[in-house]
């Protein structure tokens, strides 16, 4: 609660409600007791007085009344006529959602049916017709607006009293033999009534603002009573001659329900807790760059990730998600970047491109070249162009990564069309070409259809074919296996293989995954806590490992058929990577460390092709 | 597709029917009778016959009911005592006022909100979205008839740009632009709250989409910032859009009955205010029930348009 309250407070505009209705409040509260004027005092010689005249501080209407007494006066009455309508919408509409919920079965159905017919009605429409049967006057104004909220209440609860009434614990005083009246009243009806509470304070605000417009056109307050509605009708005869009139209750309705706009915001941000980390951020479309450090010579290999630094900022804490990785492809080689969750290795492959979500990630140093150029500094523009169409990305998980409206003839299309002007049957053909190329049958009928009528398998080719599409020269797969089952992974590796000697392609293979690793990978680096601790060709570094991490990785894979040795998972976690330890990152799960692994940097050192990143390594390499 | 929209008008038969015996009870709830009601005090009793006899009132509740149920459906909505013309013709007459006022406010709300929402998304927390958070909040919380008023001593009284109310000029006018001109103050105020919420949540259904991962997947293939956010984007956020535009021509259809009174637009909100005043309940039954089908009709069509966007959901 007080957590909620801070929460509440440190949102400014939420605060400012707070305030402003507190005062309202409060001087509705000491209305009875204030010297004001009778508000139903007629002058008709000090009619239309204009604000602070003969000591009315808001003037007087067309009655010579005073404006500052009947005002909140006015404004007391439509607040409790709203608060009445509220409560009693919610005491009667949760009723109703209670019992349809706890009963179910054919009460349910009926009154569910019942609560639609009338959401169906525009809800002003009702309001009438009840106000029609019953006549106008505040009373019945307030009855018509407590009835047509009563349906939303009934839905809102009943749909939590249906999850509620199948629970243990209902059960439980079923069997226990308590009567359905006690049950309700003692085990559902409290776990509802903070659902109840905040659905009615959302609710409040709109009560108060639809009694004050039935009053408005004449069918809620009569004279010479006077809601804030009223005030606002009757003075609306007199809109052009004197406006103040109409200013003042207008004003009024208005102050009162931003106040409890404001609040209600503030009450939900607070309430949800996705807004806290600041999750709810869009990202832009490509990752912020900030370096300070000297930007890195070009080479000239095809792609290169040089001494790159990813972070991600989230309120005081900074997430080195990647340390100062460098990487290299040459044309037509594949290089498996492996590791656990969290390790970094998507990171630096979202980074090669900008991709990575940003806020809140932020590209701090280093260079991704591609040709030489460098894409960390490179223009939005100059980047889009690169993009698909030079390198390419292949994503883990396909349901998510296509779009779900489209077909995917269209996104095939487009991926070209972007890039390159072509006619439209020119664009359909090279799509089916392009299905035919990752060996999806019946390409031509395929192609009109969405991803959720596909198979996994089937979306993972059209991911495939998507980065295919404009013959890349290097394509970076992330985790593109992972989400498949193993007869499907191994079909879209030998496919990945394929296409890489047909097209002479670069490929960038991000896996957690050695046996992946060991059928497509010329070479390997693992990844731990942000930072490369070791790399080489593939079979080397799986015959004998020099890092303890990538011994203990090798050991997760199962063999097929052998059985002979222990399937061992690495104790511990994945250190956090907002404050590393100096030194090595792998220490406190490593059984070999020593107290001269966490006392300072160690580099990453070998002969070439291999180098690792430790100071006891498991062979000298 | 068509056999989808023929099983929903199906289903709004149940509703509709559900529509007519509702507003049915609503009004048998009158107090005293209602030929007493019409007549005044002073009636005579051959008189309070005759109307309960015109009325049906003699019959039991369900025979009533079947009864203006048959008529409602041979187009015999009744006679409106207080204009003493036929329900039918008065309330499709003052319908179609009402039609291009909301109507009008309707698209207005649609377009400007998600194109508020979508910007505001788009360029979350810099100048743009702050500005339009703010006129936002300020728009879904002024009455829309105080906004009305309001518009009403700037625009027409003040700057003499705008008529000040009515929606032909009694004197030549009656063409396109006249009704355009007398138009724009009414549509605008109706408008304002439906725009505002439809900004909002356009807002958040456009930051939820452009989080997903099929929007990193067209940036990597280097498809441009305008066509992911306009194309991509606002096309997948439409999915939750969509359904909020039909609460809203809910709002704005009832919105109307004050935007009416306050722009004396000959409208059937205020049809329906001047009827219960007057206490002339067939109109009031009448009007009722023809805009609430209307309406739930309109929210038939509303689904199609969701089916058409949205190929997951099975028709």
């Amino acid at each position: 609660m007080n957590r909620f309250l801070k929460l509440l407070f440190r949102n400014r505009l939420a605060a400012m409600g707070f305030v402003v209705l507190g005062l309202i409040l409060l001087a509705v509260i000491l209305t009875p007791i204030l010297p004001l004027q009778d508000p139903y005092t007629t002058e008709l010689g000090a009619r239309f007085k204009g604000p602070f005249e003969d000591g009315h501080i808001l003037g007087t209407d067309h009655l010579g009344r005073d404006q500052l007494s009947r005002l909140l006066w006015g404004t007391q009455l439509s607040l409790m006529v709203g608060f009445a309508a509220a409560l009693m919408a919610a005491a009667i509409g949760s009723t109703i959602g209670v019992i349809a919920g706890y009963f179910g079965g054919r009460v349910d159905n009926v009154i569910m049916r019942a609560v639609d017919i009338v959401m169906a009605f525009p809800y002003i429409l009702l309001a009438l017709a009840i106000v029609a049967a019953l006549g106008p006057g505040l009373l019945n104004a307030l009855i018509a607006i407590a009835a047509v909220n009563v349906p939303f209440f009934a839905r809102n609860i009943r749909g939590i009293v249906v999850t509620l009434a199948g629970r243990e614990f209902v059960d439980a005083a079923r069997l226990s033999g308590m009567s359905n009246t006690r049950i309700i009243i003692t085990e559902i009806v409290p776990n509802v009534l903070p659902v109840i509470v905040i659905a009615m304070s959302t609710t409040i605000g709109w009560m108060i603002l639809e009694t004050a417009g039935l009053s408005f056109l004449g069918l809620g307050s009569q004279p010479p009573q006077a809601d804030l509605g009223s005030m606002l009708g009757e003075a609306r005869a007199a809109l052009i001659t004197h406006p103040f009139t109409s200013v003042v209750p207008g004003v009024m309705i208005f102050l009162i329900v931003m106040s409890i706009n404001l609040l209600g915001d503030g009450v939900r941000d607070a309430l949800d807790p996705r807004l806290k980390s600041g999750a709810l951020s869009r990202p832009l479309p490509v990752t912020t760059v900030k370096r300070d450090g000297p930007i890195p010579a070009e080479t000239d290999d095809l792609l290169a990730v040089q001494d790159l630094h990813t972070q991600f900022h989230a309120g005081n804490r900074v997430f080195r998600a990647v340390g100062g990785v460098s990487l290299s492809v040459r044309p037509g080689e594949c290089l498996g970047v492996i590791g656990e969750s969290g390790s970094g290795k998507s990171v630096t492959a979202l980074s090669i491109t900008r991709l990575v979500a940003s806020p809140p990630g932020i590209i701090t140093g280093g260079a991704v070249r591609f040709q030489g150029r460098d894409m960390i500094g490179a223009s939005y523009e100059d980047l889009r162009q690169i993009r698909g169409d030079k390198v390419a990305y292949i994503f883990q998980d396909p349901l998510s990564t296509l779009h779900p409206l489209y077909r995917i003839g269209e996104q095939l299309a487009e991926a070209i069309r972007v890039h390159h002007k072509v006619g439209k049957e020119d664009l359909r053909q090279r799509a089916i070409a392009l299905l035919k190329d990752v060996r999806i049958p019946n390409a031509e009928s395929r192609i009109d259809t969405y991803p959720h009528e596909m198979s996994g398998g089937m979306r993972q080719r059209v991911g495939i074919a998507m980065a295919l599409a404009n013959e890349p020269e290097v394509i970076i797969a992330d985790e593109p296996t992972t989400a498949l089952d193993v007869t499907v992974q191994a079909q879209i590796l030998a496919l990945l293989n394929d296409l890489r000697q047909e097209k002479g392609l670069a490929i960038v293979f991000i896996t957690h995954d050695f046996g992946v690793v060991a059928q497509l990978c010329d070479r390997v680096a693992v990844m731990y806590a942000g930072r490369i601790v070791e790399t080489g060709p593939t079979g080397q570094i799986l015959d004998t490992p020099a890092h303890p991490y990538t011994k203990r990785l090798i050991a997760c894979v199962p063999e097929l058929g052998q059985g002979k040795r222990v399937l061992a998972a690495i104790p511990g976690l994945p250190p956090v990577v907002d404050d590393l330890p100096p030194g090595c990152a792998f220490a406190p799960r490593c059984d070999k460390a020593q107290p001269a692994c966490s006392e300072r940097d160690i580099p990453l050192a070998g002969q070439a092709p291999r180098a690792v990143r430790c100071i006891y390594p498991e062979e000298a390499v | 597709m068509g056999s989808y929209i023929l099983k929903r008008l199906l289903s709004a038969i149940p509703v509709i029917l559900g529509i007519t015996v509702i507003v049915f009870l609503i009004m048998s709830l009158i107090p005293g009778d209602p030929a007493t009601a019409i007549l005044g005090s002073y009636a005579t009793p051959e008189n309070v016959a005759k109307i309960n006899k015109d009325l049906g009132l003699d019959k039991p509740m369900v025979a009533r009911y079947f009864i203006w149920l048959g008529n409602m459906l041979t187009g015999d909505f009744g006679r409106s005592f207080s204009l003493n013309r036929p329900v039918i013709d008065e309330v499709l007459e003052r319908f179609n006022a009402t039609l291009i006022l909301a109507g009008t406010s309707f698209v207005l709300c649609a377009i400007l909100g998600i194109l508020a929402g979508t910007i505001s998304a788009a360029r979350q927390y810099g100048f743009a979205d702050k500005a339009i958070t703010f006129t936002v909040l300020i728009g879904i919380s002024v009455p829309s008839f105080f906004l009305g008023m309001m518009m009403i001593l700037v625009f027409a009284v003040d700057l003499r740009w705008l008529p000040v109310s009515g929606m032909y000029a009694i004197y030549g006018g009656g063409d396109l632009p006249d009704l355009i001109r007398h138009l724009i103050m009414p549509a605008t105020a109706l408008a304002a709250v439906a725009t505002g919420v439809v900004a909002r949540l356009s807002r958040a259904a456009m930051l939820e989409v452009l989080r997903q991962d099929y929007i990193r997947t067209a940036r990597a293939k280097g498809v441009p910032e305008r066509r992911v956010i306009m194309g991509h984007a606002l096309r997948a956020a439409m999915v939750s859009i969509i359904p909020v535009l039909g609460l809203q021509a809910g709002f704005v259809l009832s919105g109307a009955v004050y935007i009416e009174i306050v722009f004396q637009w000959p409208g059937i909100g205020r049809m329906l205010v001047d009827a219960i005043l007057q206490r002339d309940i067939l109109l009031v039954q009448g009007g009722v029930v023809f805009v609430a089908a209307c309406y739930v009709l309109f929210n038939i069509a509303v689904d199609v348009a969701q089916s058409l966007l949205d190929p997951r959901i099975k028709t």
